[in-house]
């Protein structure tokens, strides 16, 4: 158990370090929370200046123009470009960090040529089409349907809860290709390209009020063939392959930004006042924030081990689905903390007067996808009790 | 960086597991009640397995290794539900003579605890007195000490202090004693993530095992959630546990005292968490004698206190946060 970073490491942190002091202070200003347009032009602008850094895709191989950085790196570099307030991946989430991956692992020669040198650049955007109204959790009962006529599929169904469809270029979409085969055989695997006729797109305003997913429909809308990966009802494992793609990175830049607001969580606590004491003198607000305290320290140091682990044995163990379950329901307790401290304050996602609030109430509201998006709270227990646990499924359903 | 253990460290733990599965199976374990868990000749087996003298220099004849070796050896003693003074016979040897080979054993309080309790304090040759001073250690049998007729924890027999303690001879400073704190903090973490693991490896056999309405209870989503709990709070104490051994060896990866208070704070969290929610799973079978998820239960509780309380740690906790 060593927990020294080499020399390497520290070299390339200090590096990253100096790059990012250098081109953080050209950033232009962040766009407002709902202009589609302008996000995507501040995200890509901002994978262009990663890409002219030699920082673009840091965990892609390097014959496909990545960095092929150890996961050590890979860790060092989203802490740093966390700690220093760098943008977040934004729209380039799914094409960095999904499509990509799963094309390089699957694709042919030609697709891969067509697109990885684009995502890399920041000059592709794409979405995910997975999620159904009636595919959920239970993401293999999809049913988005596909016909093949000629080489061409012609889909009809609808997608949800796809984030960045308003500005994205493609779509990594799954469809139902055998409805006479077994729910996870059957289904196959395209990048379709989002200015198709047939397609609409319509934006779900979120509990913040912003509009980070759409509905999207497809109606007799037509994909080359030659637009498949892998084949023709293969598409589930096409789409399992790059599940793992991330080996325990995936949380890290949220467990620092969630430690950086335990530290500001601290700071209110002394802000915030009662009569002559502040709520810092209280022991019960002291106990809360270090008992938060201690888990952010172990999350930081589970995640060290699930990386140490993937390293080894070349995946991810179920170590993600504990990190994720572990963080989300910590950084709800976290705000509610907060707003506990705010008391009337809490009424306003701005500040109120010189209290630095707004965040807080935010992140209140913002922290109840965590614990829904990506696989549930409740789907992440399944996943550790059988995986982890070897505990038995429950029977299937039957109607009495 | 590569946080998991190294092969000499996964061959330690294995071999400690390969000893106490032969040598300490629970039905020994529960054995050693009448004799108030103490057995003198299992001691000296723990320390030719070089449990006493682990962190000794290996030209004063020990093992030459350091903490984060400690906290894997503490922690298969924890899964075993080991009885006995082991906390102040792993942080005593090579301080009182005697105790590195297992033919002394010793007891430990602090000074100033108000409780007056002494675990183990009428089976034991010594008592180590702990103070911000140091440690001074005098002999059991100079000390006023009076048995409490019913202890918590069955294995874990307690005595009340009921005169002034001796003066004694100081075996160790104030920079000494501030090291065996926090070594003993991280020591009974490790006890204790072992005992959060056996509560976990028990709960899953019995929920497999157990049949209700035709099918295994461990196949019921609200008892595999609370389940999933018990993996979720011994992975992060594990994590944390591990951080603080590794941390104490080498102070310069991290913040020594934050790592010890958060290390006890969540193994305690996962101990006492873990072995509640087996004697749940065990249903009515859970609230008997018979069943060990009781004496699991009974020894987190009693280790709970020692070097710090949960509530005492995290505003410990607090107060380290809240200067930075």
């Amino acid at each position: 158990m060593d927990l020294r970073y080499t020399p390497q490491e520290e070299a390339f942190r200090a590096d990253l370090r100096d790059w990012l002091a250098n081109v953080l202070p050209d950033l232009p200003p962040q766009p407002s929370a709902d202009d589609w347009p302008a996000r995507r032009a501040y995200d890509t602008g901002w994978q262009r200046t990663l890409f002219e850094g030699g920082y673009a895709g840091v965990n892609w191989p390097t014959e496909y123009g990545g960095r092929g950085a150890t996961l050590t790196e890979q860790l060092i570099y989203l802490e740093e470009t966390t700690l220093a307030g760098a943008p977040y991946i934004g729209v380039n989430f799914v094409g960095m960090l999904h499509a990509g991956p799963t094309i390089m692992a699957e694709a042919s020669e030609g697709q891969k040529a067509a697109h990885l040198p684009a995502i890399l650049r920041g000059d592709e955007v794409w979405c995910q089409g997975f999620s159904e109204p009636s595919a959920g959790s239970d993401l293999a009962a999809l049913g988005c349907k596909a016909v093949l006529d000629g080489d061409e599929y012609v889909i009809t169904g609808q997608k949800t809860w796809t984030s960045f469809a308003q500005v994205a270029d493609w779509c990594e979409l799954l469809i139902r290709t055998d409805p006479a085969a077994s729910k996870h055989r059957g289904i196959t695997w395209v990048m379709f390209p989002m200015d198709t006729p047939g397609v609409e797109i319509r934006p779900l305003r979120t509990v913040v009020g912003t509009s980070e997913f759409s509905e999207v429909f497809f109606d007799e809308a037509r994909v080359a063939v030659s637009n498949r990966v892998g084949l023709e009802n293969d598409g589930w494992r096409v789409a399992m392959v790059t599940f793992g793609f991330e080996r325990g990175t995936g949380f890290v830049s949220d467990l620092v930004e969630t430690g950086k607001m335990l530290q500001e969580l601290a700071e209110l606590a002394k802000h915030v006042t009662r009569g002559s004491a502040t709520a810092w003198d209280d022991v019960s607000v002291r106990r809360d924030i270090g008992q938060m305290q201690a888990e952010m320290d172990a999350l930081w140091a589970l995640t060290k081990r699930n990386l140490a682990q993937a390293d080894r044995n070349g995946v991810p163990g179920a170590g993600g689905s504990l990190v994720k379950v572990c963080y989300s329901e910590l950084l709800q307790r976290l705000t509610e903390v907060a707003m506990e401290l705010l008391g009337r304050a809490g009424l306003s996602r701005t500040d109120v007067g010189d209290l630095p609030s707004g965040a807080f109430v935010e992140e209140r509201l913002r922290s109840l996808s965590f614990s829904i998006a990506a696989g549930t709270s409740q789907i992440q227990r399944n996943i550790i009790a059988e995986r982890i646990l070897g505990l038995p499924k429950e029977k299937p359903w039957t109607s009495s | 960086m590569d946080f998991e253990l190294n092969d000499d460290q996964a061959a330690l733990a294995a071999g400690v597991r390969s000893f106490c599965e032969g040598r300490l199976p629970i039905d020994v374990v529960r054995a050693l009640e009448p004799a108030g868990g103490v057995d003198r000749g299992l001691w000296r087996e723990l320390a030719d397995l070089g449990v006493f003298s682990l962190r000794l220099p290996e030209a004063d004849g020990g093992v030459g290794l350091g903490w984060a070796e400690s906290v894997l050896v503490a922690e298969e003693l924890g899964r075993a539900l080991t009885p006995g003074p082991l906390l102040w016979s792993q942080l005593l040897g090579g301080l009182v003579d005697g105790v590195a080979d297992g033919s002394v054993l010793v007891a430990g309080v602090e000074r100033d605890d108000p409780s007056g309790l002494v675990e183990y304090g009428g089976l034991v040759d010594h008592l180590a007195v702990l103070d911000d001073d140091g440690v001074r250690v005098v002999g059991a049998a100079d000390v006023g000490l009076e048995p409490q007729p019913l202890p918590l924890d069955p294995l874990t027999p307690v005595w009340r202090r009921t005169a002034p303690l001796p003066e004694g001879d100081q075996v160790a400073g104030p920079d000494e004693v501030a090291t065996l704190r926090r070594g003993g903090a991280v020591l009974v973490a490790a006890f204790l993530l072992g005992i959060a693991e056996v509560a976990t490896a028990d709960a899953v056999a019995y929920s497999l095992e157990r049949t209700q309405f035709d099918r295994p209870i461990g196949s019921f989503q609200s008892l595999k959630h609370l389940m999933a709990d018990m993996v979720i709070r011994t992975e992060l104490a594990r994590a944390a546990v591990y951080a603080a051994g590794v941390t104490l060896d080498d102070p310069s990866v991290g913040d020594v005292e934050r790592a010890v208070a958060g290390a006890k704070l969540l193994a305690a969290d996962a101990a006492i968490g873990n072995t509640k929610s087996s004697v749940q799973v065990h249903g009515g079978m859970g609230y008997t004698w018979e069943i060990d998820a009781h004496l699991q239960l009974k020894r987190a509780y009693a280790l709970e206190p020692t070097f710090g309380t949960r509530p005492e740690l995290a505003e410990r906790l607090a107060g380290l946060v809240g200067q930075l």
